[in-house]
């Protein structure tokens, strides 16, 4: 049996996609055969990410309405072994999906794989409620700012109460924050709200820091999920996150500002790698 | 030091300007495609269900081994369609 992992957060842009396509690559490097599912229906972007946009011939909604087969719509990662995608479809309106066809899908997938990872859509609405319905875990996507972790908080709401888990008394869809888009400097100047402040407010455990760093531009415009790029901050914390979320020990870092630089560092060497 | 890392920033923006070439070419080839199939329905699930149709007249194929690989470029496009045949036998599995 599959483990079933939504990718979710409530408010939109804040890495929801970046950190489904390194986990997912993550995992697959680890020996996990992992397929990572593009719950975007109307705007798939999850492809472009993982680079693969060029190969797409069906996808998730062609599966469901039965005009073609689950592995005709995934799609195999070049670099990383038992790594697939399914992506989401670009032209279809949303009511495409429904949840007996995505339960048919995570079926079918659970045989094959062992870890099915869902990248929502921001909201709470449709898509949003579909990606974590079936869920084992959550990691839950959130930036240190006001509005995302109040979105992140009504997401666990809805988790908690909204899940097939919840609604079968089951155990409780385990979570897992994902603080993305840190930037101790500011952190320090007082400008970003403390991965503490966060971590008390949403009371949920932390699997991980991830700094806000260009090496994710630079991955998304090459379209390799940035955990590929082994020597960024970025791609070394979403590789820890991947670690502690197979239960690995990993001490927490790019938590502190760097230690201050010398004038001339100040004046040409600013930018976080 | 200092003004090595100056150039070393220099350099570095270069190649940052190359990687966003590389995202502009990624855009225009994929945008193009996604223009053209607005405009027209996507026929490949269609011409996929009509191949095999064609193909089983002949032998029994599974239409689980039917695999469409498509790989969309500026200039051309390959689509290469692989339908596993059965063995002589032609048993199905
Ligand atoms: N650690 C980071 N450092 C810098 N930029 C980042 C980081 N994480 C994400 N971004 C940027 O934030 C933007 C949004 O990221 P992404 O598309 O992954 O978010 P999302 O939650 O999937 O968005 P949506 O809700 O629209 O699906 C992108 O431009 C991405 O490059
Ligand atoms: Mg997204």
């Amino acid at each position: 049996m599959a483990q079933v992992i939504v990718v979710t957060s409530g408010k939109g842009g804040v890495g929801k996609t970046t950190s489904s396509a390194a986990f997912a690559t993550g995992l697959a490097q680890r020996g996990k055969k992992t397929v990572v599912i593009d719950f975007d229906v109307g705007l798939r972007n999850l492809d472009l990410i993982m680079g693969v946009e060029r190969r797409v011939v069906f996808d998730i909604v062609n599966v469901i309405q039965g005009e073609a087969k689950l592995n005709q719509a995934l799609i195999r990662d070049k670099r990383v072994d038992g790594l697939c995608i399914l992506p989401a479809s670009q032209t279809r309106d949303k009511d495409a999906l429904t949840r007996e066809g995505v339960q048919g899908i995570i079926e079918e997938l659970s045989k094959e794989f062992d870890y099915i990872l869902c990248d929502s859509p921001a909201g709470i609405e449709k898509g949003a409620l579909l990606a974590l319905y079936f869920a084992d875990a959550a990691v839950v996507v959130t930036n240190p700012e006001v509005s995302s972790v109040r979105d992140s908080d009504r997401i666990l709401g809805v988790l908690q109460s909204k899940s097939k888990r919840a609604e079968e008394g089951k155990e409780p869809v385990k979570q897992h924050l994902l603080l993305t888009r840190y930037d101790p400097a500011r952190v320090e100047r007082g400008e970003m709200l403390k991965l503490d402040d966060v971590l008390e407010i949403l009371a949920i455990p932390l699997l991980g820091v991830i700094p806000e760093s260009e090496s994710v531009l630079k991955a998304s415009n090459s379209g390799n999920p940035v955990i590929l790029d082994s020597e960024s901050p970025a791609g070394q914390a979403y590789a820890d996150a991947v670690a502690r979320f197979l239960g690995e020990e990993k001490p927490h870092r790019f938590i502190e500002a760097e230690k201050k630089k010398g004038f001339f560092g100040r004046l040409f060497g600013g930018r976080a790698a | 030091m200092s003004w090595l890392n100056f150039f070393r920033t220099r350099r570095d923006e270069a190649a940052a300007g190359s990687n966003a070439n590389l995202a502009k070419d990624r855009l225009q080839v994929i945008i193009s495609h996604e223009r053209v199939s607005r405009t027209r329905e996507d026929f490949l699930p269609k011409m996929q269900q009509e191949l095999v149709a064609v193909v089983t007249r002949y032998v029994a194929v599974d239409p689980d081994k039917v695999q469409v690989n498509l790989e969309r470029g500026a200039d051309l496009s390959t689509l290469a369609i692989e339908i596993e045949l059965p063995g002589p036998k032609g048993k199905l599995t």
